[in-house]
């Protein structure tokens, strides 16, 4: 299997006719994914790389039946964007946008929950089941499909341990950016739950950084589950100064939470394996795996 | 974004609170001008965007117009460093001048973002004038949490259970009632993060003054609020800094010798770990983004050379939608501007690899190519070693 999203998925891209979102729906589609609509108000009716597009996400969930939506629209318009989707009946939502305001992603969260819907993001690559399906806008190319699961706060670092994992000869069930902002959908426990029970995934490799409770919430988690696969974490940001926003506007240690030195720490105890080195994210998962 | 004292107490003053009697001074005379005309006792306070004012001697009282001409004049002009500010400090160019006041009781009452819980929190301490985390840490009884949400905002009633918790005199519980309510709806309208009234007095003449006070804002909704936008005071910001940001760039200065450009957050803070794991120092931060240009790639680097701290520059690019040939390029821009003097690491992987490598090669430039990430980690260490 994989998580999330496989071969079948039906993706609806909100914000079709943008640049990013053309560029990007275009690898998309090279990639295999199964993109089956687009939304941009205004534009209802016409047809964008071989799309058709809807005015509402409503009248596109009513022709073509999407369960996944990719968001790609400004940061003042996101929380809407995600809004509108869960209200027409989207199950999983992946937003791109980066700088949504705080204040409205406390709004789109709790409208999530209301309808049910699972938001990935934002301020995210987005996910990928290599081989299968590509929702998001990391380069498909370096993923091989494989037994890793990888959740990551981060873009080019989920990039970077992806090449090192497949370099050595590790493919991937499924890499998910949970996304670099203070509120996201979701995080570190509720993935590690898919993957627990996810046939294809053999171990789960957590890129975490400073900033916020994710971390130590997964610690928690994976202490109280007997979790039955090997997991392992390498958390960035050990020589980060307190205070700071280190680019991820949820990256930044606040008081005396959030340090990496703390999250390594409760992770160790909870029996997860630290990479101390970020280079050799993919040397320890092999070794890790071959051990068993 | 944070905004001063005194613009935060504006906004206050506006929302029905009372502030004590102030007025600022650019200069040593009007201070004294000032506090002539308030009359003595005042307090001078520096007017600069960092907690930990008081400590640092950032705040200074004054019994007569002429230490308060004395005082103005030490702390105007000079850089004041707090426990927040880093070594550099910051500049200070304006106090503000007020009238001293005589009180029975400090509180603390702030309004935040829980992130933790993901809604909106009221605190409310019977303890004042400290850092609320520090004190929530060692006397968590003396504080009280009440949770909101945007949608709901703060009702009556939680303002209500938070005035009796502070046990303020009977008279003074309806006027910080509404006044709490009426800042949360200022707090909603204007997205701020973080608002705090610190501490917030009784006074000896039976009033509730907010004598110091604290607002940041979300730099992401500033697009739809430019009157605020308008406040930011960017000569309480690092040159470089400063200059990063005009080019949508993220850095951050740091105190080590090895200087780094590197495409995204987390591979960029990856890049500073496996520095220090090596024996190495970082000096900076730097993410060029994602929708990076080749001038903003050359001012980038430029940037980091600037930092006469650094003896070696490790760029690290993982080309996804930042090209590897585009980041060459503009690397080439910025050494045809300046003199190449110090030793330069590269490792490039991803997007365009073969012509971004190529680019430099030609360029006769003496740049150093590393395989991977850790072998680029390892030089960046070794040479900032030896040319120390």
């Amino acid at each position: 299997m994989s998580i999330l999203v496989g071969a079948n998925s039906r993706i609806l891209v909100q914000g079709l006719t943008g640049k990013e979102a053309t560029f990007h729906a275009q690898r998309m589609l090279e990639y295999g994914t199964r993109l089956v609509a687009g939304v941009t108000p205004g534009k209802g009716g016409q047809v964008h790389l071989g799309l058709p597009v809807f005015n509402t996400v409503e009248e596109a969930v009513r022709a073509e039946e999407p369960e996944v939506s990719i968001i790609f629209v400004p940061p003042l318009a996101g929380a809407e964007a995600i809004m509108e989707a869960a209200q027409a009946g989207i199950k999983l939502i992946v937003c791109i946008t980066e700088g949504i305001p705080l204040l409205d992603m406390l709004r789109a969260k709790s409208w999530t929950k209301r309808y049910g819907a699972s938001l990935i993001g934002p301020n995210t690559p987005g996910l990928i089941s290599p081989g299968k399906s590509k929702v998001g806008i990391m380069p498909g190319h370096i993923h091989r499909p494989g037994s890793v699961g990888l959740i990551s706060r981060s873009g080019t670092l989920t990039y970077e341990a992806v090449n090192q994992l497949t370099t050595i000869g590790l493919g991937q069930s499924t890499a998910v950016g949970i996304g670099g902002d203070p509120v996201v959908g979701l995080k570190f426990v509720e993935l590690l739950e898919m993957f627990r029970t996810d046939e294809q995934t053999r171990a789960v490799v957590l890129i975490g950084e400073i900033g916020g409770q994710a971390e130590e919430e997964a610690a928690g988690y994976l202490k109280a589950s007997a979790y039955p696969k090997p997991v392992l974490a390498y958390v960035a940001g050990r020589t980060a100064p307190p205070g700071k926003r280190l680019g991820h506007a949820g990256a930044i240690i606040e008081g005396r939470q959030g340090s990496a030195g703390d999250k390594i720490d409760r992770l160790r105890e909870a029996g997860v394996k630290i990479i101390d080195n970020p280079a050799r994210i993919g040397l320890m998962t092999a070794e890790v795996l071959s051990a068993r | 974004m944070l905004i001063h004292e005194f613009q935060a107490k504006n906004f206050l003053q506006g929302l029905g609170w009372r502030i004590p009697v102030a007025a600022l001074a650019e200069t040593a005379k009007e201070a004294r001008r000032l506090a002539t005309e308030l009359g003595c006792p005042v307090m001078l306070k520096a007017q600069v965007l960092a907690g930990g004012r008081g400590q640092a001697g950032g705040v200074l009282r004054a019994t007569t117009p002429e230490e308060a001409e004395k005082l103005a004049g030490r702390l105007l002009g000079s850089r004041l460093v707090t426990a927040q500010t880093g070594g550099q400090g910051l500049p200070v160019s304006r106090l503000l001048v007020e009238k001293a006041i005589s009180l029975k009781k400090e509180y603390y009452c702030g309004l935040a973002v829980d992130r933790r819980n993901e809604t909106l929190v009221a605190i409310a301490s019977r303890q004042g004038g400290l850092n609320i985390e520090e004190l929530s840490g060692a006397r968590p009884e003396l504080i009280k949490k009440i949770f909101f949400t945007p949608d709901e905002g703060l009702k009556q009633f939680q303002a209500r259970q938070l005035a009796y918790f502070l046990e303020l005199p009977e008279n003074l519980i309806r006027d910080f009632v509404v006044r709490l309510k009426r800042l949360s709806e200022f707090f909603l309208q204007n997205d701020l993060k973080l608002l705090e009234i610190n501490p917030l007095a009784w006074s000896q003449d039976d009033q509730l003054l907010a004598v110091d006070a604290r607002m940041e804002f979300d730099d992401c909704s500033l697009a739809r609020h430019p009157e605020l936008a308008a406040l930011r005071d960017e000569s309480q910001e690092n040159e470089l800094e400063k200059r990063a940001r005009k080019f949508g760039l993220n850095y951050l200065k740091m105190n080590g010798s090895i200087g780094c450009l590197v495409n995204g957050a987390g591979l960029a803070m990856a890049t500073m770990d496996i520095i220090q794991h090596f024996g190495g120092q970082p000096a900076n931060f730097l993410d060029i983004g994602g929708g990076v240009t080749e001038e903003a790639v050359s001012q980038a680097f430029e940037l980091l050379l600037s930092d006469s701290q650094v003896v070696v520059a490790l760029i690290n690019i993982f080309g996804g939608i930042v090209r590897c040939d585009l980041v060459a390029r503009g690397v080439l821009a910025a050494a045809s501007r300046i003199s190449l003097n110090r030793p330069v690491v590269v490792r490039l992987e991803g997007t365009n690899v073969a012509e971004g490598r190529r680019i430099l090669e030609e360029s006769g430039l003496p740049f150093i190519f590393a395989a991977d990430f850790e072998q680029a980690a390892r030089l960046a260490v070794e040479l900032s070693r030896q040319t120390r």
